[in-house]
């Protein structure tokens, strides 16, 4: 069966390296999926595959997006944790696919926290 | 859970979560019986007699109870059984751990295969550092495998995580799934190719 085509891998890699690599100076952000029994059950799988695809689409290369167990509010997922450099954790509830790219906009590209969406803001804030 | 994807999600993060550097995962159809399998192995620390004796129990978990429910692995044993198959646990503490869930393949329940794509790309994506195997396997023949180890190998230092790499993960993996899907057992009418493409 075939795999990724060579052409497909081509275009990627050709892709990466024309833009500068920003990984060398480390990330930006951390995004965490939180993804237990609860969470995937409440849909966290289409919220990471929404973020993946606006990073894709933004061609970004300094966030990691990662995925971890339940965050222990089972009855508000799907949720996130978004880390930024230097700043407190702020955690997302009742997320969809278009809540977290708003996240995604306004928060990791933007550096506003989405207080709509959000659970708890870390308290030092300044944005 | 609405389709078996969600499920092969939760199940390998469990294994994740043991601490497990390769995970293989592989879904089997043996039209002849009607039956479909799937299995989940992995090389993390594995469990020892008591807890794999309650494993499948509902609410049994070690991790922190505030985080975890325990229902991952009765939700995905309750459906089994609900749909005519059957299912089973082997594990050794330090030997790793492989769990198979069975269907019956025309039982009118069985969940489709859904956004497998989605679920192998929130995988290597969420854990880039370890390696992921996928074999979808027809009547004892191979019919499509997926080796994030050796992908890498070809994306000559591009991380494995970037994210156009991931979306073509999925998009792969969802096109072989839907063939795989196609000429199958004759699936309840509601299966089609429905939660392949979102
Ligand atoms: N692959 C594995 N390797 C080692 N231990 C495992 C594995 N899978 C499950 N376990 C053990 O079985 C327990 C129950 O698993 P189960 O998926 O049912 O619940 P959970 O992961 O604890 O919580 P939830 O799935 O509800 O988020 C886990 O807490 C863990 O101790
Ligand atoms: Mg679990």
């Amino acid at each position: 069966m075939p795999k990724l085509t060579v052409d497909d891998l081509k275009k990627i890699k050709e892709e990466y390296k024309s833009t500068f690599t920003l990984r060398e100076g480390g990330y930006r952000a951390k995004i965490t999926v939180h993804m237990g029994t609860c969470g995937i059950a409440a849909g966290a799988r289409e919220v990471m595959n929404a973020l993946m695809d606006e990073m894709a689409k933004e061609n970004i290369k300094d966030v990691i997006v990662t995925n971890s167990g339940c965050a222990g509010f089972c009855s508000r997922e799907p949720m996130a944790t978004v880390e930024m450099l230097n700043h407190a954790p702020v955690k997302y509830q009742l997320l969809n696919p278009e809540k977290i790219r708003r996240i995604f906009k306004e928060h990791v590209q933007g550096g506003k926290v989405v207080d709509e969406f959000a659970l708890v803001a870390g308290s030092e804030t300044s944005y | 859970m609405e389709d078996l994807s969600l499920h092969i999600l939760d199940i390998a993060l469990n294994s994740v979560e043991a601490g497990a550097t390769l995970i293989e995962i592989t879904l089997r159809e043996d039209l002849k019986a009607d039956l479909m399998e799937m299995e989940v192995k992995d090389n993390g620390r594995g469990m020892n007699r008591d807890v794999l004796a309650r494993v499948a129990d509902p609410f049994f978990t070690t991790k922190p109870k505030k985080k975890s429910f325990g229902l991952g692995i009765p939700f995905l044993k309750q459906y089994a059984e609900e749909c005519g198959g059957s299912f089973s646990i082997t594990s050794r503490p330090g030997a790793g751990t492989t769990l198979r869930a069975s269907f019956k393949g025309s039982h009118i329940d069985r969940k489709p295969i859904g956004n497998l794509g989605s679920t192998m790309a929130s995988l290597v994506g969420g854990h880039p550092e370890m390696d992921f195997k996928l074999s979808l396997e027809k009547s004892g023949n191979s019919y499509y495998k997926f080796d994030s180890a050796e992908l890498k190998k070809e994306l000559e230092g591009v991380p494995v995580d970037y994210p156009p790499v991931l979306a073509a993960i999925r998009e792969e993996i969802n096109a072989q799934a839907a063939a795989y899907a196609l000429n199958t057992h004759p699936y309840p009418s509601r299966e089609g190719t429905k939660g392949i493409k979102e």
